[in-house]
Order: C-alpha cells, then structure tokens, then sequence
C-alpha cells in the first residue's frame, strides 16, 4: 500500500475525563474510520486514553515559525495580562 | 471430543496457534499502524491461549502448566482447527481469516461469559471484548479490499474462497460441552453475511469441508508453525527471560 492512498492525521487524546484532548502524534490511514482505529491500536494501547480524535493533517491551519515574532513576542512585555495581581482566597484550589 | 479439558484445550490450542500466525506479521505488514495492530490481535491471543490452557491443565490434573501444553506437545496432540494453522498467504487471506476466527469467537466467548464453569466464564468475558475488536478490525479491511479496486476486489474475494471450506469444522456439534458450537453457528453467519455484503463479496458454496483439527489430525503446515515456535524450549528447557 502506498503513502499516496494513505494521507496523514493528527491524533488527539483524552487521558481521562475532565482533560481536555491533547496532540499524541500523526499516523497514516487510508480513511478517519481506520485512522481512528489505528490511533487506538497506536496510541492507547497502555490505557493512554478514553476518547480519541483523528483530524486530517492538511485541515489544520498552522502558525509559520516565520512570523514567530510577529504573533508571540508583542505579549512579552505585557506582565498586565497576567492574573498575579490578585490576592488567591485561601482553600481556592482550583483557580 | 468431549468433557471440559478436551473443550478448553482446544480453545487454548486456536488461540494459540492463531497468535503464532498473526505474530508471523510483525515488520511485515503492508503499514506500520497495521503492523502494530496486528500484533496487538496476536497478543490478545496469546492472553486467550495462556489463560485457557493454564485452566486445561487443571482439568487434566495430570500436573501440566500452560508452558507444557504449549511447547511440548507434538502436532497431533494439538486440539486446534485446522483454520488458524492455515498460512497467513497474503493480506486478504490473513484478514478472511481473521473475519472467520473473531465471528466465531465472539459468539462463543459471549456464551461462555454465561456458562455454569467460572474459569470458563471469567475467560470468556475477559476475551469477548478484545473478540469484538478482531470482529470490528477484520471487517473493516474486508469491507474496503472487497470494496475497493479491481485488483483488492479479487484477491479479497480469493482470500474468502481459500479459507471458506474451513468454517465448518469450527461448528461441528459438542452436546456435552459448557458451549456447544453448532448453536453458534447462525450468529456467525448472519455476522458474515452482512460484512460480505458490504464488502461486494460472494460466500463461497462449498461442498468440502475439511476438519481433523479436533481429533489431532492437522494439515502439514502445523509441524512447521510448531517447530518454530517450541524450538527455543525444546532446546533450552525451562529457559526464561
């Protein structure tokens, strides 16, 4: 089987509930049913996961790291944006 | 056949001799997420085998492990159909097999998770579910090879044809066994009949149906499977990692 009638996806897993789903790695399958069964057999099989995302790699539009300083460097000096001007209320474990 | 060691063991002894063939795939499967689910197959097999004949030893009382049944005995003391020892051919005929295999499993896993022996219940509910998965991953190449091009079309169907003839030893009746596999028999085609269909496939109408399996009576591609596998405890008795 080529790589030509097998494009690239993204996988995406939840470990547990409540976690939101994370990027684990990229395979390779023909259509999403089967990717979403290799993602299975490649990514959860030590009980990584309780849910499973497979997106194709060419829909997802990605930052270019040439424009790294246009989009991530103006938020450098901008310690305002950060919340650590507040007091956190003691027992607050979640914030 | 009869009584529940026979019946295990040859359970044991498809599962076994099933996970010997898948394993023959690894590093060679047409992709590499197919290499590793293949071999996630073996080893849930495998889990199937060590369980089930570990369970035949006790039966038997005669002080045999599951290591002793598994690297000790020769051909025609194996109990397996004579489907699993098949060579694995090429893709389509692994995954006919495969179809064939997990459809009869899965029924039979799930009537033992409600049969009166505990250990054979325990078993059969541990392995239904990796069953249902082998079923759901068999299913899904047969359907998109016999669905596919001209040329996955044929040796799909090439592949159903070759192993065909073998499905009827796996229902042949066992009244006094915990399952009676003739009573699987309408689920696993009314499974196939539907993955058939929609794959574009035709189920042969065969007239010979070979079998032995049961009776130690195997086809020559057994001795060869059992010389690899028993080889290193042959010669290296008691050897461990």
């Amino acid at each position: 089987m080529s790589q030509e009638s097998s494009p690239l996806w993204e996988v995406f897993v939840r470990a547990r509930r409540g976690l939101a789903h994370s990027h684990v790695g990229s395979l390779h399958a023909p259509d999403a049913e089967v990717a979403l069964r290799n993602a299975r057999d490649v990514y959860t099989r030590r009980q990584e996961g309780v849910s499973i995302w497979v997106v194709p790699a060419g829909a997802i539009t990605a930052s270019s790291p040439d424009e790294k300083d246009a989009f991530f460097d103006p938020a450098a000096d901008k310690v305002y944006r950060h919340p650590t001007f507040y007091e956190v209320p003691e027992g607050a474990a979640h914030l | 056949m009869s009584g529940p060691f026979a019946f295990t063991l040859a359970l044991g002894d498809d599962a076994l001799i099933a996970a010997q063939r898948l394993a023959e795939w690894t590093t060679r499967a047409p992709e590499m997420e197919e290499d590793i689910a293949l071999a996630n197959i073996a080893l849930d097999q495998l889990g199937s085998a060590r369980l089930l004949l570990t369970y035949a030893g006790e039966l038997e009382g005669a002080g045999r492990d599951e290591d002793a049944l598994a690297f000790l005995r020769d051909d025609r003391e194996f109990r397996n159909c004579l489907l699993v020892e098949l060579p694995n051919g090429d893709f389509a005929v692994t995954m006919a097999k495969l179809l064939a295999l997990s459809a009869y499993q899965l029924p039979l896993y799930t009537a033992l998770a409600g049969c009166a022996d505990e250990r054979l219940a325990a078993i059969g509910g541990k392995a239904r579910k990796e069953s249902a998965y082998h079923l759901d991953h068999a299913a899904l190449w047969v359907k998109r090879l016999g669905d596919g091009t001209e040329e996955s079309h044929r040796r799909m169907q090439a592949g159903i044809d070759q192993v065909w003839p073998y499905v009827h030893e796996l229902f042949a009746a066992q009244p006094e066994a915990p399952v009676d596999p003739a009573t699987l028999r309408g689920e696993f085609d009314a499974t196939v009949a539907a993955v058939l269909a929609e794959a574009t496939l035709a189920a042969p109408q065969s007239g010979w149906t070979p079998a032995g399996g049961r009776d130690g009576v195997h086809t020559e591609h057994l001795s060869y499977l059992l010389a690899e596998m028993q080889v290193l405890h042959r010669a290296h008795p008691g050897a461990r990692w």
